[in-house]
């Protein structure tokens, strides 16, 4: 078992999300995240998956995607082959006392504030999967009171040479 | 035009000629338009599943798109069973149900249920009309998607409203269908591979499915078999493909097929599975399945391949081409010398000829398969073609394993849903495509009173069947695995030979009604069925205690088979 994000541009249709998450959940796959929104084109979305399984489960899963009507790419987005960023909003206890380490601190973790209460901040961060876990583990002992991720999304790095081709051809 | 109008003009410029089903609240406009005329002819059922498994059976008979039709709500959930068969069988099927008005959609309307909601993971795609517009693109799209690739059902649900708004309608040339591309064509060098390792193989075995009947490709997996001389078993869904009377042709493998099927997969050096799935009926405990062999499978469904069983040549496209293009380069590769294989082939003979299905015959009770037997002996008696379709059972196993199907398309089951009830309305659907046909449904009794009420359909709209009831007074493969795996305890399993009484019951509905109590009665009762000109019900009052030989259990080995009692015990 391992961890695998996957890619996939969806039909901007009704209904479309949900048969790609009912496929998850009636063949048994475990979907860690799933972020879903517009791309470049608005008749299309873009589903970012992370789901832990086997590297057999992910190829089922793949070829059992590219059967959804909806579906008119799925790839698998590969850690060294493309860029993988998160959003959080992290709301911290903060008493007024402690206001300027934190905000100190969350500095140079790259997070804002979104916004001050009389005993809370609410931090935002935009980075890499890990860098928002780093964060959290910062804050942390402060007391989170409230805390979102949008899950990952990503693309394949421009870098990484050529445009991929599906994982599934058909 | 209405949109209720629309719906049947796409029918008929999509060349379905007959369809199956029942008006209600919603989707009555549709209804309306079919009072004021179509070519397509409704056959009016007298339940949706029964409407949903004649579509099915018209389609298995046909080789067309099965179309049912049915109201809102209740009328949608009955079509459930058929819509999950249809998946599970792949069998190409448009359902067009009604839906409240657009207004009403998501206020727990009178009848109003989730119908795209409900049957999503069971459908290749399904749509909800709001907007007449889209009304014409959907129908099209419906009929290409049920028929292309693995074939497979689509739901097509329709608003009220829209069955009642006018427009002007156009119906497309061409689908708009950017994400279905299902494969049309097969990679040579994967073709190559194949026929290198066909043409090295010491006991190659081809292993052929239902996907050989839904693509048509029958033709051209006969003439590998005879050019290549390629021992083949068939599965359940396969038979019909291969002439049950092939030389080559070693019947089912699986759960209650033969020792020689069976013994043939588990010792191959290669199994040439072709439209078939390594499903858990077929191969049993999959680690003792085949398990010297190398896998060539060929599928139109890349999912199936490599899904339960790895492949080392995994070969997707359509079956016609993928066989065609295989025997061509078979005889290219066999032009180098043909491997003898003599050895293998007397090897599988001797196992048939040791191996056959039997069993025994006593005075004092008509056995099953006896029947069957009957039943076989008399269709080989007839200039007409015989199609068969069974329900889900002891019965439909016998029937596996006795019937003779020479032709493709003319042994129709519930293969992999197991729908006990499937085998009636299946029949009045596959006469409805064949007029031309004797239709016999081989039924338990058990599943033939799950949908006995369509008798009345095939009495009324002239769809004359004959369905011989297996009556052993049991949910009879229940009872076996009462008998055999729960220590005899036989809860609610004990239906009656007598109640009800099949043949008053027919009677009633307006068939003739047979009852045969021995085997003195059977052949002139199931002569007279046949040649009574209208529906017959055969009640055959059978051995409630036979049990169906051999057996793999669930989840064992083929070298684990129980055999019939008294038969030669030797491990391959």
């Amino acid at each position: 078992m391992s961890t695998h994000t996957i890619s996939v541009r969806l039909e901007n249709k009704p209904g479309a999300l949900a048969r790609v998450s009912q496929l998850f959940s009636r063949r048994g796959y475990n979907i860690q995240s799933l972020a879903v929104g517009p791309t470049e084109r608005p008749d299309i979305s873009r589903l970012t998956l992370r789901v832990d399984c086997s590297e057999h489960s992910l190829e089922q899963i793949e070829k059992q995607m590219h059967k959804l009507v909806n579906v008119l790419r799925v790839t698998e987005l590969r850690p060294d082959e493309s860029i993988e960023r998160e959003l959080a909003l992290i709301t911290v206890a903060v008493p007024a006392e402690r206001r300027a380490e934190i905000v100190a601190l969350s500095q140079v973790a790259g997070a804002r504030v979104a916004d001050i209460g009389r005993d809370a901040i609410t931090f935002e961060l935009v980075g890499r999967p890990d860098q928002v876990e780093a964060f959290e583990e910062l804050v942390r002992p402060y007391g989170v009171r409230d805390l979102v991720r949008t899950g990952r999304v990503g693309l394949r790095r421009p870098s990484a040479g050529g445009r991929t081709a599906p994982t599934v051809q058909v | 035009m209405l949109g209720s109008d629309a719906i049947l003009r796409a029918l008929e410029l999509e060349g379905v000629d007959v369809a199956f089903g029942i008006p209600g609240g919603a989707i009555l406009p549709t209804y309306d338009a079919i009072a004021r005329g179509t070519s397509v002819r409704h056959v009016l059922a007298r339940h949706e599943q029964g409407a949903g498994h004649m579509a099915e059976g018209y389609a298995r008979a046909s080789g067309k798109v099965g179309v049912a039709i049915a109201t809102s709500g209740p009328g949608a959930t009955n079509l459930v069973t058929p819509i999950a068969d249809a998946w599970m069988d792949s069998t190409p099927l448009v359902c067009i149900t009604g839906q409240v008005r657009s207004s009403l959609i998501g206020t727990d309307a009178f009848q109003e249920i989730d119908a795209t909601g409900i049957t999503m993971p069971i459908v290749k795609h399904s749509w909800l009309v709001q907007d007449i517009e889209e009304l014409p693109g959907v129908m099209k799209a419906a009929f290409h998607v049920a028929r292309t690739g693995r074939q497979g059902p689509v739901l097509v649900d329709v608003a009220k409203d829209v069955q009642e708004a006018a427009f002007d309608f156009v119906y497309p040339d061409a689908v708009d269908l950017p994400g279905w591309k299902p494969p049309h064509k097969v990679h040579p060098k994967q073709l190559r591979e194949a026929a290198r390792a066909i043409a090295v193989a010491q006991r190659p075995i081809i292993y052929a499915g239902g996907g050989v009947q839904n693509a048509d490709a029958c033709v051209e997996l006969l003439e590998l078999v005879n050019s290549a001389q390629l021992p083949a078993v068939v599965t359940l869904m396969g038979k019909g493909c291969l002439p049950d009377s092939h030389r080559l042709n070693y019947g089912a493998p699986g759960m209650h097929g033969s020792k020689y099927a069976n013994w043939a997969l588990n010792k191959a050096d290669l199994v040439i599975a072709v439209g078939s799935r390594f499903d858990d009926r077929v191969t049993g405990k999959l680690s003792a399945f085949a398990p010297g062999a190398k896998v060539i499978h060929f599928d139109i469904d890349a999912a199936e391949v490599g899904k339960i069983r790895a492949a080392e040549i995994p070969v997707v496209g359509p079956l016609k081409l993928a066989l065609a293009q295989l025997a061509a380069e078979v005889r290219a590769v066999a032009a180098d010398g043909a491997p003898d294989r003599s050895a293998w082939l007397r090897q599988l003979e001797d196992w048939r000829e040791r191996f056959p299905f039997r069993y025994e015959r006593s005075d004092g009770t008509l056995k099953p398969q006896t029947a069957i037997e009957a039943l076989r002996d008399l269709a080989a008696t007839r200039e007409e073609d015989v199609i068969w379709t069974t329900g889900v059972g002891q019965h439909q196993m016998w029937a596996m394993q006795y019937i003779q199907c020479e032709k493709p398309r003319s042994f129709i089951t519930s293969g992999e849903l197991g729908t006990m009830g499937y085998g009636l309305p299946a029949a009045i659907g596959a006469k409805a495509a064949r007029p031309d046909a004797t239709v016999v449904c081989i039924d338990g009794d058990g599943c033939f009173q799950m949908t006995c009420q369509d008798l009345a359909t095939a009495s009324l709209e002239r769809l004359p069947i004959v369905a011989v009831v297996i009556n052993n007074g049991w949910l009879g493969m229940v009872r076996q695995w009462q008998e055999m795996f729960y220590d005899e305890r036989y809860a609610q399993t004990h239906l009656t030979h007598a109640v009800p009484n099949y043949a008053q019951l027919a009677e009633a509905y307006g068939c003739a009604g047979f009852t045969v109590e021995n085997e003195d009665e059977l052949e002139s009762a199931l002569a007279a069925a046949f040649a009574s000109g209208r529906s017959a019900v055969v009640d055959v009052r059978c051995d409630p205690e036979e049990k169906c030989f051999p057996m793999i259990p669930a989840g064992a080995a083929a070298v684990d088979t129980i055999e019939a009692p008294g038969g030669e015990v030797v491990v391959a």
